[in-house]
């Protein structure tokens, strides 16, 4: 099984670190033919309106937004959520729009509003969620199945082939959501 | 500062990685920035460039100004104080800055100590020649580390220096036999702790940007090449003749730092870069402040 990271900007190596401590090969993704026999993608925290421009400019979006409409497993952290996200709030900008949600960027505010607390993820019991100038999920449609709330907002869902997350399992020692979603692509 | 806000700082420069922090003076530069994909902005009343064309002292920038350029983008904004202004840096934590830079393109206001960073809630970066000076800002709070380059300039070649010192360094600290890192630490003048560290984990405890000098996305993809983990831009981008393509290109340039092919392409029709004057030209030498 072979994982790409999308690797345009952000914090993927800490991504690639916790698949490789699984024993799961990964590939970095900076150019269209890096896309090549992927059977899952993740899409890393980082600046969102870095990463959304660089998929264009280097000629990856319509390729990336190919693949996760046709089913490849995405795992998205926090600006890869907000790329995933079909609307955002009071902004009219659109990356990739799979995921029926409406995010709200920075909802916590500045670097002083980043927070940690523990909750349950789906099926996983308290989970450290890392937020860093996070957003979080405003609205989801009814297919979309919630599986994360904090203080009544919700910041993480899951909907068919996309997992999308307000924070960063990747920077925890805790590596049962990457494990989880590895899961999805054997099934 | 507790020990989960400066993992979170911390974090935060993580997330920034791979990316380009680009010095703006007014909201609309702010902007172009953004759009040109800046993954910060440091928000900056004079750009180093015309701080060394000034002279006199140069100090924190109007709050109000800040502000201005926070409401502009959507992207962290960090913002420079005076080296050892606690005083400075209290203002920018109570505007809520993302990311103080204790830096040494502006006047020290103290010759000998710099911040207590660990008295902060929000995250420090602190420029360094080599690895003592980084260890030595990361033991005071910094959260981040970048060259000091020669800001102003548009000449790479100090930053090149120190980004290959402080890895030479790192390299060497790595080969060490363990009782030999007390001495090591006494030489450097740095905590054993944060060596034994490195000494462990063959790098530095925080994320290390390039900085000072960086002019071209040629420039970019060397300081990349050469380990930089992202790369501020101070002058070269607001200074040159098609800022907007010229940061564009440098953006692309970092994230594709060894495709030779894509850089050649992006280094086309940039417009005139900044000028540059070389270091042994100038009067002025800024890495030497803040040991």
């Amino acid at each position: 099984m072979r994982i790409g990271v999308l690797a345009v900007q952000g914090a993927f190596i800490e991504h690639r670190r916790m698949m490789e401590s699984l024993g799961t090969e990964c590939v970095e993704i900076r150019q269209k033919k890096d896309l090549d026999g992927i059977d899952g993608l993740i899409l890393p925290g980082g600046e969102s309106t870095v990463q959304g421009k660089l998929l264009r400019d280097l000629g990856l979006f319509k390729e990336v937004q190919r693949l996760i409409a046709e089913g490849l497993p995405v795992l998205a952290t926090c600006a890869g959520l907000i790329l995933l996200a079909e609307h955002l709030e009071a902004d009219d900008t659109t990356h990739l729009g799979t995921l029926p949600v409406t995010v709200k960027r920075n909802a916590y505010g500045r670097q002083l509003g980043s927070f940690v607390t523990r909750e349950n993820v789906g099926s996983l019991e308290d989970y450290p969620l890392v937020f860093i100038r996070a957003p979080y999920i405003a609205e989801a449609s009814d297919e979309v199945r919630v599986l994360a709330t904090v203080d009544d907002h919700i910041v993480g869902v899951e909907y068919q082939n996309q997992i999308g997350l307000a924070f960063h399992p990747e920077m925890t020692e805790d590596c049962r959501i990457h494990q989880y979603f590895l899961s999805k692509i054997v099934k | 500062m507790s020990n989960t806000t400066y993992e979170l700082n911390k974090g935060l420069a993580q997330m920034l990685k791979g990316g380009v922090i680009m010095d703006v003076t007014t909201p609309e530069q702010a902007k172009i920035a953004e759009a040109a994909g800046a993954a910060a902005v440091m928000a900056l009343e004079k750009i180093p460039a015309d701080i060394r064309a000034a002279g006199g002292v140069a100090r924190m920038s109007d709050p109000k100004m800040i502000r201005e350029i926070q409401q502009a983008v959507s992207i962290p904004v960090m913002a420079k104080c005076r080296i050892g202004h606690v005083v400075e840096a209290q203002i920018l934590e109570a505007i809520e800055i993302d990311y103080i830079d204790e830096s040494e393109v502006l006047t020290p206001a103290d010759d000998t100590y710099h911040i207590d960073k660990t008295k902060f809630a929000v995250p420090f970066v602190c420029g360094a020649r080599d690895l003592g000076e980084a260890l030595r800002r990361i033991a005071e709070g910094a959260s981040m580390i970048r060259t000091k380059g020669e800001p102003g300039t548009g000449d790479v070649v100090q930053a090149v220096r120190h980004m290959r010192k402080m890895n030479a360094q790192i390299r060497q600290v790595v080969s060490l036999r363990e009782d030999e890192l007390y001495e090591e630490a006494k030489q450097l003048g740095v905590p054993y702790d944060l060596l034994a560290w490195v000494h462990e984990n063959g790098k530095l405890p925080v994320v290390n940007f390039a900085a000072g000098g960086v002019a071209t996305p040629a420039d970019a993809a060397l300081m990349m090449q050469l380990g930089a983990e992202g790369v501020f831009v101070g002058s070269g981008i607001f200074k040159s003749g098609d800022p907007a393509k010229r940061a564009a290109s440098i953006v692309q340039a970092v994230t594709n730092y060894e495709d030779a092919k894509l850089i050649a392409k992006l280094s086309e029709d940039l417009g005139e870069a900044m000028v540059g004057i070389n270091p042994e030209e100038i009067k002025l030498i800024m890495e030497e402040r803040g040991q």
